[in-house]
């Protein structure tokens, strides 16, 4: 490679065949763009490792620490002591792994293929397919936490909307759904769907718009079913869409978070990993270490979809 | 799409009236199947303002669960007055436009760098910064919170004598993460549009800057809406960061606030039902005019992947 490569913006381009055009380029750049353009890949460089990456390197160093977030001089080396604590004597630890996998599961089995479901039924030429998508969005646009209280005000035990229909309100029958450690999960898990089903609809559905149609007239010619269209021709020419969607789902359910913080703040059949990480951040203690290594336990599982999404999205460019 | 559900009809028309007949019974079961789910959908809302819409004098005689009462706003003015709206309002205006302002600017920037100048790394760092937006955000809980308590202010900027406490920790996390959303989805715009018109720009003179700003920047118009739609119910929405940065509560944005009002409007279900209808207006207001623009935001992002 030529000398230029040297600088910060060295000009190579991928596609230029040959180095004629490449230095002509080279050329084109002055030192006012040169320096223009580093600025345009310094700033958010830095904000990006500053505020992203240096704290990802933090936490993994700070798990091997015992430290009550106080003083820097009070920093402790401790080993493995944190993973240790956390995988053998921490009691909400697995709980909160399992309300993860389940949180994971659920979302998978049902929410994602209810979203498929609304947005294939949807993109037939129905009458009043706007207003079904209006109103399956709508919780798209709604916070976490706010969720978590309009659920709230469903599942109320005494004077629930819930409890009411099933005719238990007032009665010692009365189930609360966000207090009862044994269904509160479950309650949880089904205002999550109101949002994520919606989120998965709309993402197909402009998915499916751009499915070529002579695709399926081929199919239909061919003899196929309105099933066999869909999941042989419909669904894996919607590859790409498909991967975000499983990535979504994914990270959604290692994200998750807000919603059972606003019901109790993760505790008493709500455990999630993310949640523990706060609790042992700013509850009394600050156990920064523990709370670190749960950190960085999140970021391990959060890394195998992260590097699987970007080996699709990246790999052809890079091997180009 | 219309033509081809046309042209497959004209071709199978002639298999039958059959067929025509048991395509019409399907889509009446579908519109039970979707009325059932869309009146499912909308059961948990309608019941939060159901409720707030009515005083808790009635709910109290009459039940929650009943027709019986009178329906006003009062819920909401108490909420309103009572739950310190206003500065929580303006909190969150406070957050939420510089915030979108600075990541559509860095953001921009970044992708006119890495999809119309070809150069070494720009794959690497455009790797970087969508890996960055899809780490959760606990992860950077511990490390970024002693950076910020461990950044000495002066007091007369800051009264915590650091950056907890501040808007700015909030505006800077926030932006850090957003950036790279908006880089992958601005980056692969701008990669559509033809390299010819930067290359006249070129003949012509024109430096990288006015490229930028005055050639690629009003192209991209439209994905700047979409993504600023975006980022704005994004960035309101969001609850975490305020959470864990800010102590003081008449500091925090509406979203994070409302989990207090749980507290203080205790077991008083009309009032703490028309705060959440009150945080829900902004959300309507873009729900309606900006619907379009906030779907191709996200639907953006998921076209190539």
């Amino acid at each position: 490679m030529s000398s230029s490569t040297q600088s910060p913006v060295a000009l190579v381009s991928a596609k230029a065949p040959g180095g004629r055009r490449r230095n002509r380029k080279v050329r084109r750049m002055s030192r006012t763009d040169k320096i223009v353009l580093s600025i345009m890949v310094g700033i958010p460089t830095l904000i990006q490792l500053v505020l992203i990456w240096i704290p990802t390197v933090l936490s993994i160093g700070l798990s091997f620490v015992r430290w009550n977030g106080l003083d820097l001089s009070d920093i402790k080396a401790a080993g493995a002591d944190n993973y240790n604590y956390v995988f053998n004597d921490y009691p909400p630890f697995w709980p909160a792994v399992q309300h993860n996998i389940l949180w994971l599961v659920f979302l998978a089995v049902i929410a994602t293929p209810l979203g498929l479901l609304l947005a294939v039924l949807l993109d037939q030429n129905i009458r009043g397919s706007k207003i079904y998508q209006s109103i399956f969005f709508m919780p798209v646009m709604l916070s976490l936490a706010l969720i978590g209280i309009i659920w709230q005000l469903f599942y109320q035990k005494d004077n629930g909307l819930l409890n009411f229909l099933l005719g238990t309100a007032g009665t010692p029958q009365a189930v609360d759904w966000f207090g009862n450690s044994d269904v509160n999960i479950w309650a949880a898990l089904i205002a999550a769907t109101w949002r994520h089903a919606g989120y998965v609809m709309i993402l197909y559905l402009a998915g499916l718009k751009g499915v070529d149609a002579s695709l399926k007239e081929a199919a239909a010619l061919d003899g196929a079913n309105a099933y066999q269209t869909f999941f042989r021709v419909v669904l894996p020419a919607m590859r790409p869409i498909n991967i975000v969607i499983v990535v979504i789902t994914i990270i959604e359910s290692l994200r998750a978070f807000d919603i059972v913080y606003v019901i109790n703040r993760g505790t008493n059949g709500l455990e999630l990993i993310s949640a523990l990480v706060i609790q042992n951040l700013v509850g009394e203690g600050q156990v920064i270490g523990v709370g670190s290594a749960l950190a960085v336990i999140l970021l391990v599982i959060s890394l195998v979809p992260i590097v699987f999404y970007l080996s699709r999205a990246f790999g052809k460019e890079k091997s180009e | 799409m219309s033509t081809s559900v046309s042209s497959l009809q004209a071709k199978s028309g002639s298999a039958g009236v059959q067929t025509g007949r048991r395509a019409h019974k399907r889509h009446y079961g579908t519109h039970i199947f979707l009325t059932v789910m869309a009146l499912m959908w909308l059961i948990p809302l309608g019941w939060s303002l159901y409720t707030a819409l009515r005083p808790k004098a009635d709910t109290d005689k009459f039940g929650y669960f009943s027709l019986g009462g009178v329906f006003n706003f009062d819920n909401f003015v108490t909420a309103w007055n009572q739950g310190g709206f206003p500065k929580y309002f303006l909190n969150s205006l406070i957050i939420t436009v510089p915030t979108i302002i600075l990541v559509l600017l860095f953001s921009s920037m970044m992708a006119f760098a890495v999809s119309r100048v070809s150069w070494k790394f720009n794959i690497t760092l455009l790797i970087m910064f969508t890996a960055g937006n899809l780490l959760p955000p606990q992860v950077l809980a511990a490390p970024l919170f002693s950076m910020f308590k461990h950044f000495g202010l002066p007091y007369w900027f800051s009264d915590s004598g650091n950056l907890l406490n501040t808007y700015i920790s909030v505006i800077a996390v926030n932006t850090a993460f957003q950036i790279g959303f908006c880089t992958f989805v601005l980056s692969n715009y701008m990669k559509a549009l033809s390299s010819d018109l930067t290359e006249a720009a070129l003949v012509d003179g024109a430096g990288i800057w006015r490229q930028y700003w005055e050639i690629i920047i009003p192209l991209c118009r439209p994905a700047i809406a979409a993504l600023a739609t975006l980022e704005l119910i994004f960035i309101y929405n969001d609850f975490f960061w305020p959470l864990l940065f800010i102590q003081s509560g008449d500091r925090l944005p509406v979203t994070t606030a409302i989990n207090n009002l749980q507290g203080e409007f205790l077991s008083n279900y009309n009032l703490l039902a028309a705060g959440a209808m009150i945080t829900v207006v902004p959300t309507l207001v873009v729900y309606v005019l900006l619907q379009r623009h906030f779907v191709a935001g996200l639907t953006l992002g998921s076209s190539k992947g």
